[in-house]
């Protein structure tokens, strides 16, 4: 795929439509194309957070340690950006990222992030946006399990 | 060392300045005949009486014409006759001062060595290291002349000042009557000048000394802002040195002007008085004109003499300097250095430490009145806050310091007296910062077991006269004729009967110290000469086959793009696909290929010209557009452009006036410009989408003609890829490697080195891996290895050793808890029934040790094994409770 097929694809990513082309290209040149095989992780919870991905074909799942073993608690598809969370809070990484069948990204690192998310307030407005419909699934889901639990208990 | 450089020179080179001054002696008859025959030539042969020809001479007789010429004759014979006694003598001279100089700074770096330590903290590299070289330089010279310039200028002056005597006695007084005053004004001026010389070479050192100290500080000036003091200061040492050297000049010149004026004043009494006697027919013109020229010859010695005693001056002066630098109180005697144990020397039995006193300046005890022993089959921590006295112990115990008053004997030898051939041999230290020299981590780490040459290096045919040269002139100048180029190595001290077994030790140690991965991976990164090392090189090349096997299997396939010499590596740079193979030396680095005719010739030769153009222009384009609003100094610059931001104007303005259809017709440096850019391109890494299926297989065909028609001249500046042989331009892993490995797979380089690993340790290569990585040069103090690298590396010299006696100071401290933890375990471990003396950074490693010694503001104030202290009330708890 060449630089101008991914600059076409990144338009498409709600997070960049309203990005100027050149910058996207900025991007897609200094970010760095990676090809996982299914069963390969991204990065580890724990690990060090050096770069976020977006995911450009495939699927990957979202694991985090319980102490009942690994729990998948979502699964990412095609534009959904992973691995943003350790390098925004400079915490190591939460959760693991895996593969789930062939995964193609784009891997952006850390400082190309927070140059995008300073020079482009369209941007960082979407990614807010983003992250509280995050927030906004994560808390349903916390009110669902904790009105399970009273049912149960 | 002698006080005086006339008593140096005369006790080491008696014998060259008697030489000098004889053959100085021997060249003035002929001198003065040089000055008499012009004399001849003008007032007998040319001005002589025609009536008085033919004479006669030897049976012989001659006309007037051919006596002109005889005479002429013999003034060219005496003209070559007195040069060659000049060439002679300066040869000699120079020979003489050179080997004074030699042995001057041979005893000067030879005593540096002996300094004691305390007297570094005193004396800066930076004032030790002109004074070695630049400033006993000009005493070289000096030496050469010390003797027989004064005798052979001053020969010369009494010959001329004779002929003149004879020739006219009045006009020949005149001629020097002005000397006295010079010899009494001068010297008095010189000695101004001289105070201010000496200052003058004082500020230099100092100067020198700021600068080392910046370059070694340079980090806490970029981190403080401190640039503009730093300059400030140097630029007032610069202005102090300024104003003396003004000085200098102000009463040099007078000095200058002085003598040029009573010079000159010679020839004015020539013209003045012997005109009036020539006019007055008391002088034949002949007569003066020889007296002219004399004179004029007496200028030469006369200056040369009075320079002389300038020179005399200035080389007293920084002899005395320099001695007296290189003098510190206790200086160890050389016997120290020098003396051979008769046999092999192994320390056993105990370490006695008695009454022990270290004091500070400031007359403070570090160490206050220190009593123990210990066995040397014991290992021993010592522990104590950082004001305790601990890191002064150990460095005494290794004789790095010497007490002030007290007693050490190790093994029944008094530390004292004992020669640095056992305190070096059988002692080790390790330090915090050990140092590391620039040389490779081999050298390093044997370092400890070169104490003087074993067996001595071949030598043959030129090589081996060029070798005798050198000794011959080191003993001449008493300087060492040990041949560093010997094998120094002490296998027996280290346990191994030769360079195998060593080897083999060597990677025993490396574990110990956990440094046999950073050696291995720095061993793949190495290079070696597959002529030297055949074995070497068929076993890479199997592990290459092995790895391609592995890289058969699917799960692997899409990490390394191999290399195929008719395909295209999308992985690989335009350059790497063209010139297929790594560039040696120069004459192909990828960076200038456009400027490459043969490359150009070549890309013309299978039509790319236009389409490299092109492309070039697009990859400009697609930079600027990309780039152009990043500041200067954004890190993408250095990660990702192609143009650096310094060139990035010059494409925009370039750009600007070209067009894609006009490339053509731009100007040969533009076309260069652009045409260097697309041998950057990497298809898989840059994905710019400019190099399609076209300009590919053009460029398989360019790299076909390219090895075709390799002109001899260029032959051997490629290595080129052959799947069959070893590339000697390449380093190990890309030689097994055999390829790119590939753009945009996960981890592909950690997994590509997972296989190479796997096929390594099946082939039984890691250990010769790692040899090579011994190869590795450390760079300039070991600047090329981290600081843990260094440490260990440091640590594992000392263990190789195999001493009787390890001190170690604190040399884990800065290591990680897990390094740490294993270091010192094996080595623990290693010294059962050993002498170990270990200073703790932390008082609750102890608890390893056989024994403990506790030490509190310069003392010892518990010992006894670390079960006994490990209770209340005991200091050693205190400490371990403070941790």
């Amino acid at each position: 795929m060449s630089l101008n097929e991914e600059v076409e694809l990144l338009r498409n990513i709600p997070l960049f439509a309203k990005i100027e082309p050149s910058k996207l290209k900025l991007l897609a040149f200094t970010s760095e194309r990676l090809v996982f095989d299914a069963g390969q992780d991204l990065f580890r919870q724990g690990d060090e957070g050096d770069a976020a991905y977006i995911i450009v074909d495939g699927t990957a799942d979202v694991k985090v340690e319980t102490p009942t073993g690994p729990l998948t608690v979502a699964t990412m598809a095609k534009n959904d950006f992973v691995g943003e969370i350790a390098i925004l809070c400079d915490v190591p990484r939460t959760a693991t990222v895996t593969a789930a069948s062939k995964l193609t990204t784009l891997k952006i690192s850390k400082e190309l992030f927070f140059r995008l998310i300073s020079e482009f307030p369209q941007m960082a407005i979407e990614f807010m946006r983003e992250l509280a419909q995050r927030l906004e699934r994560t808390t349903a889901d916390l009110q669902r399990i904790s009105a399970q639990q009273t049912a149960e208990g | 060392m002698d006080r005086s450089i006339f008593r140096y020179i005369l006790r080491y080179s008696a014998r060259q300045q008697v030489v000098l001054t004889l053959m100085a002696a021997f060249s003035f008859p002929f001198l003065y005949a040089f000055y008499e025959l012009p004399k001849l030539i003008i007032n007998e042969a040319i001005q002589g009486d025609p009536a008085d020809f033919p004479v006669e001479f030897f049976g012989l007789e001659f006309d007037q014409i051919e006596t002109t010429m005889i005479l002429s004759g013999g003034f060219l014979a005496l003209v070559v006759v007195n040069q060659s006694f000049k060439y002679v003598i300066n040869v000699y001279k120079g020979i003489t001062g050179e080997r004074m100089l030699r042995r001057l700074r041979f005893e000067l770096y030879g005593r540096v060595l002996r300094f004691p330590l305390p007297t570094f903290k005193k004396v800066s590299q930076g004032e030790i290291i002109p004074m070695v070289t630049a400033e006993v330089e000009p005493l070289g010279g000096f030496i050469g002349d010390a003797f027989s310039l004064p005798a052979f200028q001053g020969g010369t002056m009494i010959v001329i000042i004779s002929f003149l005597m004879i020739q006219n006695w009045m006009m020949a007084l005149a001629a020097i009557s002005l000397y006295p005053i010079q010899i009494y004004i001068i010297p008095r001026l010189q000695r101004r000048v001289n105070a201010l010389g000496k200052e003058r070479v004082r500020r230099v050192r100092k100067l020198s000394d700021r600068i080392g100290e910046t370059v070694q500080g340079v980090q806490e000036v970029h981190a403080n802002d401190t640039s503009n003091l730093e300059l400030a200061i140097f630029s007032h040492q610069l202005g102090d040195i300024f104003r003396v050297r003004y000085q200098i000049y102000r009463k040099k010149f007078v000095i200058k002007f002085l003598n040029n004026f009573i010079q000159q004043l010679g020839p004015f009494f020539f013209y003045s008085i012997g005109g009036y006697f020539v006019i007055a027919g008391q002088l034949e013109i002949g007569t003066l004109v020889a007296a002219i020229a004399a004179h004029k010859d007496l200028a030469g010695p006369w200056k040369e003499l009075l320079n002389y005693y300038q020179m005399k001056e200035d080389a007293r002066i920084k002899y005395d300097q320099v001695v007296s630098q290189f003098d510190p109180a206790h200086m160890r005697e050389p016997e120290y250095q020098h003396t051979e144990p008769e046999g092999p020397v192994k320390l056993s039995g105990d370490v006695a430490v008695a009454n022990l006193i270290l004091a500070d300046e400031q007359e403070t005890n570090i160490i206050d009145s220190v009593s123990f022993s210990t066995g040397l089959d014991q290992r021993v921590a010592v522990v104590g806050d950082s004001g305790s006295g601990k890191e002064h112990m150990a460095l005494l115990l290794a004789r790095l310091l010497d007490p002030d008053k007290g007693r050490i004997t190790v093994g029944g030898v008094d530390w004292a007296v004992a020669p640095e051939s056992v305190t070096g041999r059988r002692i080790s230290f390790v330090g915090q910062n050990p140092f590391i020299f620039n040389a490779t981590l081999g050298d390093n780490l044997f370092y400890g077991l070169k104490h003087r040459p074993l067996q001595p290096a071949d030598y043959s045919g030129k090589a081996a006269d060029e070798m005798d040269f050198f000794v011959n002139e080191a003993k001449r100048s008493a300087n060492s004729t040990d041949d560093p180029n010997a094998n120094w190595i002490d296998y027996a001290a280290a346990g191994s009967s030769g360079d195998d077994d060593l080897k083999q030790e060597a990677m025993r140690v490396v574990e110990m110290v956990a440094l046999e991965n950073d050696i291995y991976s720095l061993g793949l990164r190495g290079t070696i000469d597959p002529d030297k090392n055949p074995d070497l090189a068929t076993a890479i090349l199997s592990a290459r086959e092995a790895l391609r096997d592995r890289l058969k299997d699917p799960e692997f396939a899409p990490l390394v793009e191999g290399f195929d010499k008719d395909s295209y590596n999308t992985n690989a740079s335009v350059a790497e696909n063209l010139l297929f193979g790594n560039p040696v030396g120069d004459a192909f680095n990828p960076d200038r290929l456009a400027e490459n005719e043969y490359v150009l010739s070549i890309l013309d030769k299978v039509g790319l010209t236009d389409t490299v153009l092109s492309v070039g222009y697009q990859v400009a384009a697609t930079m600027v557009e990309l780039f152009a609003d990043l500041p200067p100094d954004h890190e993408f610059f250095e990660q990702f452009a192609f143009i650096s931001s310094e060139d990035l104007p010059e494409f925009q303005a370039l750009l600007s006036r070209a067009s894609k259809d006009n490339l053509g017709e731009l100007k040969d440096e533009d076309r260069t410009s652009l045409m260097s850019l697309p041998f950057k391109l990497i298809p898989a890494r840059h994905r710019l989408g400019l190099i399609d299926d076209d300009m590919r297989a053009k460029l398989l065909e360019a790299r076909a003609a390219f090895a075709a028609g390799l002109p001899d001249d260029l032959q051997g500046k490629i290595a080129f890829f052959d799947a069959e042989a070893y590339n000697p331009a390449a380093n190990l892993q890309d030689n097994i490697l055999f390829g790119k490995v590939a753009y945009g797979q996960a981890h592909a380089a950690d997994r590509v080195g997972e296989l190479i690993s796997e096929v390594i340790d099946s082939l039984n290569l890691r250990r010769v891996v790692a040899e090579v990585g011994l190869a590795y040069d450390a760079g300039i103090a070991g600047s090329r290895l981290s600081a843990a690298q260094r440490q260990k590396l440091g640590i594992a010299r000392a263990v190789i050793k195999h001493p009787d006696l390890l001190v170690v100071s604190e040399a884990t401290a800065a290591l990680d808890a897990v390094s740490q933890a294993r270091i010192m375990e094996t080595i623990i471990d290693e010294y059962e029934g050993r002498g170990l003396i270990w200073v703790l950074h932390r008082a609750d490693m102890a608890r390893y040790f056989d024994r403990v010694l506790v030490m509190r503001t310069g003392r010892v104030v518990e010992s006894g094994t670390p079960e006994e202290l490990d209770r209340d009330g005991t200091a050693f708890r205190e400490l371990v409770a403070a941790e």
